[in-house]
């Protein structure tokens, strides 16, 4: 018989590290229905029948964020056979509250007391036994990091399972309250243990218990909550939390003999005394950034060692376009494949899905990265840092990072948003991030600053248009703030956690999952797209083949053609090819580019735009003119991102609505600006 | 008197927290109850939020979340 332990515990206190060295590489990732965070199943590597379960980080069982919704859920509806209790050591009162509130679930439980060494190295003292007998839980001390207390604490939490718990009733609550606790308990239905906890939840006026009740029941309780109330004189929310960490006061000073008393420097403050410090904490932090995004996107870093995220892109790239095409290719050809077959496998399917595949090493790098600067703890300190610029345009401190990484590729910054934890900064984080104009859109500055702006100053373009999306997304935020997030407060209560040096393994697991999730999520995306737009591009509607020189019959030049005259207002809707070339961005941005060379017959190709100037691609001088081309440029870094963007979007926001919505938004945003610019430009020149 | 009034070094006692709800239920759960002593250890670069420390760890919170812990 099978048993499921699940590993709970306060964010930072090392459960993902302890999960890794359970599970060794046996594990697998699995989305929660519905919501973005991940859950993380593993089996115990010396008992295949042990299954471990790592939640999210929480610090209560009371549903603050989503995350911790999840981690409750489980262990209160669910009910693991048991949970191991992850408790960081180093800040052992504030985590023993979590303790507390799992004790008071009934599920047997252990406390892995994690970092002694930690505790060891400060000079303090945690006596284990003491605190094992006054709690009546198994206490483990571990070192999760170097693997040491594993057997020990595995053995326990399989024994504990095994049992029948008995209540713990820890927490001595005062007596009007601990009658209401009583009373509550007696007229609800269920397990003894069960109810004793839902009386406390009840009691706290935790809506998700209150919401399971019928009517009479919740009017009956009700009476029981208030007249409580009116017995303790007391709010009792506040009460129980009272109640709670004066116990663990109580616990803390019978087995923790510490060596100094009161507040001590640590080695993190004296960190944090420069990496926050009032003058150096921007620039020291503008310098990582650069190295970070040198690293993942840059040609070389400080122009001189090459970079490894673009260097592994042209392996894959070459291998990809190379070898792997020419093979694929080869063998249809030699298996007498047709024409239109090589085409959809050709230019549909390799070209468009090694679009995606040559963003995986960037991602992988990055992930690398942000997880490193995660893990250490110095997000937390950006977050800090940061927070009050952000504020003023409706986002959070932690909204920095995925807007930053925008700049590179919207998918890893959706994917980054999720260590928001609060759903309005979450959600309009990501709205915003494709407004930051990423690596695929600069070649389609680059074609028409090449041709339609010769003699103009080629970076003041490129920089304006870099600026008018940061610009927009500053207005959109205060703009979504007031409007579709309007009266939604966020707070910004949060842990900074020590420094500290993250494990070489969790470090690549952790990169090692977002890279798999996004091959396969985005690609599904990405693949199906593809062969749509192939599908458009190559075939008429009479769903005849067509070859490269007849595209203007093809099915998508004819819905170009008939859904041009919505772009007129915009200055580049008399002609069908700009409307083709934004709609085959959406699989890749870059398209435009490619696209662009097709329709417009660039003799050999557009590679030597910047010589040629405007008879690189004839003919484009009549469909725009400067301004025109402004809007153009503008419209498509602004509307909708790619497929692959669309598809993050949509793993993150977890709904189909709320992706619908923050389309529908990208979408307006760009109509409007791209109006604008047409107009005011159009009395300007 | 609240935690918004002390600059960075000094230290008070929690008395209560003025909100209601779930902000009130976070500030408690991280173990921001009366009776705990609070030391303000720094104000961020921009001057919000502010860095505490409490229980033995470091949180930060925002100038207006700090205005609802009052002190005694």
């Amino acid at each position: 018989m099978s048993i499921t332990i699940a590993l709970a515990g306060n964010p930072n206190c090392g459960k993902t590290t302890l999960f890794n060295e359970l599970t060794g590489s046996k594990q697998h990732v699995g989305n929660w229905p519905g919501v973005t965070v991940d859950k993380k199943e593993g089996v115990y590597r010396r008992n295949k029948d042990v299954v471990i379960l790592d939640l999210p980080g929480t610090y209560s069982l009371s549903p603050y964020s989503q995350e911790e919704i999840i981690a409750r859920d489980y262990i209160v509806k669910e009910r693991p056979d048991a949970v191991i209790n992850i408790v960081d050591a180093t800040n052992i009162e504030r985590n023993l509250y979590l303790t507390m509130q799992i004790a008071e679930t009934g599920i047997p439980m252990v406390i892995a007391l994690n970092m002694m060494d930690e505790v060891e190295a400060r000079g303090d003292k945690i006596r284990e036994k003491e605190l094992e007998k006054l709690l009546g839980i198994p206490v483990v001390p571990i070192v999760a990091r170097s693997g040491k207390g594993m057997t020990e604490l595995m053995r326990a939490a399989v024994d504990v399972a095994k049992e029948e718990a008995a209540i713990r009733n820890h927490v001595a609550y005062p007596e009007g309250l601990q009658e209401g606790i009583d009373e509550i308990a007696a007229a609800l239905d269920g397990a003894a243990k069960e109810r004793n906890w839902k009386a406390i939840k009840i009691l706290e006026g935790d809506e998700m218990v209150l919401r399971e009740l019928d009517e009479k029941t919740k009017e009956e309780l009700e009476a029981i909550v208030s007249q409580t109330e009116e017995k303790t004189e007391e709010d009792l929310e506040a009460l129980i939390a009272d109640c709670k960490y004066k116990y663990i006061a109580k616990l803390v000073k019978a087995s923790v003999k510490k060596k100094h008393q009161g507040h001590v420097e640590t080695r993190s403050d004296k960190l944090d005394k420069i990496l926050t410090n009032r003058i150096l904490a921007l620039p020291i932090f503008a310098g990582i950034m650069y190295l970070m995004f040198g690293i993942t996107f840059g040609e070389t870093i400080f122009g001189v060692i090459p970079g490894v995220g673009t260097w592994l892109q042209g392996i894959v790239c070459d291998f990809w376009e190379g070898p792997l095409t020419d093979m694929i290719m080869n063998g249809l050809e030699v298996a007498g494949a047709s024409g239109w077959a090589l085409s959809l496998v050709g230019d549909g399917i390799l070209a468009g899905l090694g679009g995606v595949i040559s963003f995986l090493p960037q991602i992988l790098i990055l992930f690398l990265l942000m997880s490193f600067l995660e893990d250490s703890g110095y997000m937390a300190r950006v977050a800090f840092v940061m927070d009050k610029l952000f504020r003023k345009f409706g986002l959070s401190g932690k909204s920095f990072i995925p807007l930053l990484m925008g700049f590179g590729c919207s998918v890893p910054a959706m994917m980054a948003s999720r260590t928001l934890e609060n759903d309005k900064d979450r959600r309009m984080t990501m709205m915003l991030t494709p407004f930051m104009s990423c690596g695929a859109k600069l070649p389609i500055y680059l074609m028409f600053a090449a041709t339609l702006f010769p003699n103009g100053n080629r970076t003041l373009l490129l920089f304006s248009i870099y600026f008018l999306g940061m610009a927009v997304a500053v207005i959109g935020g205060i703009i979504l703030s007031k409007t579709m997030f309007k009266g939604e407060i966020s707070n910004f209560i949060m842990e900074l956690p020590q420094y500290r040096i993250p494990t070489l393994k969790s470090v690549l697991i952790h990169g090692w999952e977002k890279v798999k999730g996004f091959a396969v999520k985005a690609g599904t995306v990405i693949l199906a797209s593809t062969v749509l737009i192939w599908f458009l591009s190559r075939f008429s509607f009479r769903l005849q083949y067509l070859e490269e020189d007849q595209l203007a019959s093809s099915i998508i030049a004819k819905i170009g053609n008939a859904i041009r005259f919505i772009f007129i207002p915009l200055g580049f809707g008399s002609d069908w090819r700009p409307i083709v070339g934004t709609i085959t961005g959406f699989i890749a941005k870059e398209n435009i580019v490619s696209t662009f060379g097709v329709l417009f017959n660039a003799a050999d190709g557009i590679a030597d735009a910047a010589a040629e100037g405007v008879t690189a691609l004839p003919g484009i001088d009549a469909v725009f003119t400067q301004v025109t081309a402004y809007a153009y440029m503008a419209f498509n870094l602004l509307c909708m991102p790619c497929f692959a963007a669309v598809g993050a979007l949509r793993k993150e926001m977890g709904t189909w609505k709320w992706t619908f919505k923050a389309i529908g938004f990208q979408m307006l945003v760009a109509y409007v600006v791209a109006f604008l610019i047409n107009m005011i430009g159009g009395l300007l020149f | 008197m609240t935690l918004s009034e002390l600059k960075p070094g000094q230290s008070g006692i929690v008395k209560g927290i003025g909100t209601k709800g779930p902000l009130k239920r976070r500030i408690m759960d991280m173990g921001v109850t009366p009776g705990t002593e609070i030391k303000v250890i720094k104000v961020a670069p921009l001057g919000d939020p502010i860095e505490v420390n409490i229980r033995g760890y470091e949180l930060s919170l925002r100038k207006n979340e700090a205005l609802q812990i009052t002190l005694a």
